[in-house]
């Protein structure tokens, strides 16, 4: 099919990195004048403590630097560009006014050991935040210092532990059920606890009996989202809590799924002590490519003693509000990172709360259920037999399609339509997670879409799904328009090529 | 799209949710807002905030206020490159894998060691993932870690050490660097990782290779954190006997954003290769034999080794490593080494001036290369802030009251340069400081009276 094509202009073009590129001596950056007395520079640092010989960075001037970073980027597929249902993702518009009000000076330009007097925009913004997203998850106490919601994980493990520790409990173990995602049971371990699993049920939510049989008093918590990562919201959810709360253990929720239940549903009514945020995902972080993200964290009354530190605090004065960082935290389990977070993003979540407000964070998740349960009825329309639900009937904000069926009739498996859906120009879902459900699509349109772009997507996926009947090879040799082809990942890890070779 | 899922409402598609656990009210936040009153908005909280901008500013201490070119600005801002998620799609996402490849490799080139990672959350944080990292490799029960490691770091490792129940212990500094003796008897054969940084924080450069032969008979990995910038003019650390490298990249192209988002650069021995965190690129080929990227030696990583996995990291910190890459590229070969001796002469300047005032000493006299520290003759930490506070009254932010983290040296203050502070700027610190100091003494000695 690729011979019958032909390469595209893109895949002609070989791909060459900066350090293959320009020559001896070019140079973009002009050094300033130093401007004071100059003194020999090896009286001011002697030669044992000097580097011998440049580091081989690349030498390019402006004009090269610009043409290959903008043609390098051309090969990335992107969220501004096309449509990116990557489950579990949320990969909703990230609006532009976000970026613009992010590099304000006052904002971009600040240093994060500024006195808290010259930075009570800062501290009042951040202060906002809190209350908004304590809001949004019921939950009174908010610390945004984590980095992206594993960092947030992290941080509410070792909050439980601090918890335990306080009361003189010594506990060993944490739940995660098996739909969980890598970043739960990764963090369990880096926590000091041992990773117990819970199964699934039939309708796709907590084995209660399962549970039932593993929680006592070595159990220091439990991990879940709601909806989990089937995109199932767990009717049992007021029942899990009690139980895990009867052995004296509390409850973790994993925020990654936020976006099916703001202004719904809240994490603390359920009865969950500790909750982490994407800002990434529910709050349109942009996601960079891989970060940045921010993964703040939320907890009730009697885990706030432990909060990470500092924590912002507001007083009233006779001359208005007075914001500070409090350092004073003698319970705290300490600081996670550097400085107060990542700013930036809160910056940019915060616009995000400010133009949606109280009616439009509810808007995002109904219309975000709404989108997923369509395009899911598009489907199931479509090929439903091939491609069938893997639990349940509806779904939230996102839902997993098996293609086990389809896999059996032609071969094709699911990383192959995903492949082919590169062709067809859509980012395909998220692939074989979670785990515990065989040829897995994990599918999340969000709330930005239009009814258009997913009607396109679903005829896309049943176009595939016809032609794998007629000729699975043809999927099974996809992409074929894509900058390069199918690459062979198992190469890459056995003899690892992770630099460009030194000149 | 109602009647095509088959129901008749909204409300319908939450019935999941029990009828106790529906919130039946509005959130208790303001309502929604138009573009422009949100700019506004947060235009207004700017404007309430002094930075880098608005004064002549002298605050380092582990982020420091560099000058960011403008195509870093451009580059960042594309659709390519702004909104695209982690690389799970190699095929389409070959822009952000090279991105990563010729970022592993420019950190590579910069530390002198072999491999990198395609970046971490930030500085303190690549300290506790390198301890991690050594606590998997060997299993020893302590940490020794020099007091001239950033405060934050130290105090980051300590939280995540707690988690995997590992010893914390601290090295003093003598004359402004890390005691060497008390560094050999504090690392035994129960030593699972040691780390220093480079320079350290009160500003002095470290003998790198020193510390690390120190360690070298014991079971210890080397870690330094280093600060990037002065790497043009330093030891890498590759050639000192570092077996981890990490730190703080904000100073490669990164704004000072309040203190995020930046990215922690974390470079190790071949040795370490399996064991690192995070995503790393490599070099393939496609089907039609192309060359081209994809993230690889993931059987290290959470989404497969789940608990076993070396690191429970999964978003980290692309967008900012990517300005990272570029920044070096557009500081190019000797425009990074040019950097660094710009940094070294302007900042000697700036102490020998600083030093020379009434009422001002060096805190230590060893070699310093971006930052270096004082100690003023004034009333203890609150004298030195009631300083600060007073050169910033006239313009001027003089840096950071080491007092706050170090109770040792309750009158240090901490001043860092960059390309940015000419010897105009330092010249005029040298008048504030002076002047705030006079003033100090006057309103000591009122307070004096009074008392
Ligand atoms: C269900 C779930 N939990 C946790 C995470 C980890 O979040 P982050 O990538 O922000 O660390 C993800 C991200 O993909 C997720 O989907």
């Amino acid at each position: 099919m690729s011979e019958m094509l032909g390469a595209t202009p893109m895949q002609r073009e070989p791909a060459v990195t900066i350090f293959e590129k320009g020559a001896a001596g070019r140079r973009a950056f002009v050094a300033p004048e130093s401007g004071v007395p100059q003194r020999d520079p090896e009286e001011l640092l002697e030669p044992r403590l000097r580097r011998r010989t440049p580091a081989a960075l690349p030498q390019v001037s402006e004009p090269e630097l610009v043409r290959h970073y903008v043609r390098v980027s051309r090969r990335n597929f992107d969220l501004d560009s096309g449509f990116y249902p990557l489950g579990s993702c949320t990969m909703k518009h990230n609006p532009r006014l976000h970026e613009r009000v992010a590099a304000l000076p006052g904002h971009a330009r600040l240093h994060p050991l500024q006195d808290p007097q010259h930075a009570q925009g800062a501290l009042e913004l951040m202060w906002n935040l809190e209350q908004a997203l304590g809001e949004v998850a019921g939950l009174p106490h908010v610390a945004l210092q984590p980095s992206a919601g594993s960092h947030g994980e992290l941080a509410g493990v070792l909050l439980t532990r601090a918890y335990h520790e306080a009361r003189g409990e010594h506990r060993t173990k944490v739940l995660t059920p098996d739909t969980a995602h890598g970043t739960n049971p990764a963090t369990v371990t880096m926590a000091g606890y041992e990773v117990v699993k819970v199964g699934t049920n039939p309708d796709g939510g907590v084995d209660i009996d399962d549970l039932r049989s593993k929680v006592d008093d070595q159990v220091a918590c439990l991990m879940l989202t709601n909806p989990n990562t089937l995109g199932l919201f767990d009717p049992n959810i007021e029942e899990i809590a009690r139980l895990v709360h009867s052995v004296g253990a509390t409850l973790y929720y994993d925020g990654a799924n936020l976006n099916a239940v703001m202004g719904r549903s809240r994490p603390g009514d359920m009865g969950f002590d500790i909750v982490h945020y994407n800002l990434h995902k529910s709050f349109t972080q942009p996601h960079g490519g891989g970060g940045p993200g921010a993964g703040p964290i939320a907890v009730s009354d009697r885990i706030e003693p432990f909060l990470p530190r500092p924590v912002i605090t507001r007083t009233e004065t006779p001359d208005g509000a007075v914001f500070d960082l409090d350092h004073d935290r003698p319970q705290s389990i300490g600081r996670l990172r550097g400085f107060q977070g990542n700013y930036g993003v809160f910056v940019r979540a915060y616009a995000y709360i400010c133009s949606l407000g109280s009616d439009g964070l509810r808007d995002a998740s109904e219309i975000a259920v709404l989108n997923a349960n369509y395009l899911l009825a598009r489907l199931r329309e479509l090929c439903g037999e091939d491609l069938p639900l893997a639990f349940g009937e509806r779904c939230m904000h996102e839902f997993v399609l098996s293609s086990t069926p389809l896999k059996k009739a032609t071969g094709v498996r699911t990383l192959d339509l995903a492949k082919r859906l590169l062709d067809h120009g859509f980012h395909p879902p998220t692939v074989y997670f979670p785990l515990l459900v065989d040829e897995a699509l994990l599918i999340e349109p969000t709330e930005t879409e239009t009814k258009e772009t997913m009607d396109a997507f679903a005829q896309a996926l049943a176009e595939i799904v016809r032609e794998a009947h007629v000729d699975p090879s043809i999927a099974q040799n996809a992409p074929y328009t894509t900058p390069v082809r199918r690459l062979d990942e198992a190469a890459a890890a056995k003899t690892p090529v992770i630099r460009q070779p030194a000149a | 799209m109602l009647a095509t899922i088959g129901v008749a409402s909204i409300d319908e598609l939450f019935e999941q949710v029990p009828e106790s656990l529906r919130l039946g009210r509005e959130l208790d936040i303001p309502t929604g807002l138009p573009e422009q009153a949100v700019y506004a908005h947060l235009r207004d909280l700017a404007a309430r905030n002094t930075s880098a901008e608005d004064e002549i500013t002298f605050l380092g201490a582990g982020m420091y206020d560099h000058y960011v070119p403008a195509i870093i600005d451009m580059l960042m801002g594309r659709s390519e490159f702004l909104t695209p998620y982690t690389p799970y799609q190699p095929e389409i996402s070959q822009g952000g894998l090279q991105v990563m490849f010729e970022y592993q490799t420019a950190i590579s080139e910069l530390t002198g060691l072999p491999v990198s990672n395609a970046s971490v959350y930030e500085g303190p944080s690549a300290v506790a993932a390198a301890g991690y990292l050594a606590k998997l490799a060997n299993g020893k029960t302590k940490f020794v870690v020099s007091r001239g490691l950033h405060p934050h770091s130290r105090e980051t490792l300590l939280t995540c050490a707690h988690g995997y129940d590992i010893e914390v212990v601290e090295v003093p500094l003598r004359d402004g660097v890390t005691d060497p003796d008390a560094w050999a008897a504090a690392i035994d054969g129960d030593t699972s990782a040691v780390f220093f940084q480079q320079p350290n924080f009160l500003g002095a450069v470290e003998d790198a290779k020193a510390l690390a032969d120190i360690a070298k008979d014991s079971p210890a990995v080397v870690v330094g954190s280093y600060d990037p910038i002065p790497l043009g003019i330093l030891a890498p650390p590759g050639e000192c006997g570092v077996d981890v490298a990490v730190g703080e990249g904000q100073t490669l192209g990164n704004r000072l954003d309040f203190g995020g988002p930046s990215f922690g650069f974390f470079a190790a021995t071949e040795a370490y290769l399996r064991r690192m965190p995070g995503r790393i690129a490599g070099e393939t080929r496609d089907v039609d034999g192309r060359r081209g990227f994809v993230l690889t030696l993931q059987t290290r990583e959470q989404h497969i080794r789940r608990e076993k996995a070396t690191s429970n990291i999964c978003t980290s910190q692309a967008l900012n490593a990517l300005a990272g890459v570029v920044y070096l590229g557009w500081l190019g070969r000797e425009g990074l080494v040019e950097l660094g001796e710009l940094l070294l002469q302007r900042t000697a300047y700036a102490r020998e001036r600083l030093a020379a005032l009434d009422g001002v000493a060096a805190l230590h006299e060893q070699p310093v290369v971006r930052e270096f520290a004082l100690a003023l003759d004034v009333d203890g930490l609150e004298g030195v802030r009631r300083v600060i506070g007073r050169c910033q009254d006239a313009g001027v932010n003089p840096g950071y009251a080491l007092g706050q983290a170090y109770e040792e040296h309750p009158t240090g203050l901490l001043v860092a340069i960059t390309e940015q502070r000419t010897r105009a700027d330092i010249d005029r610190l040298a008048e504030v400081l002076e002047q705030a100091l006079v003033a100090e003494r006057a309103g000591a000695a009122a307070r004096e009276v009074r008392a």
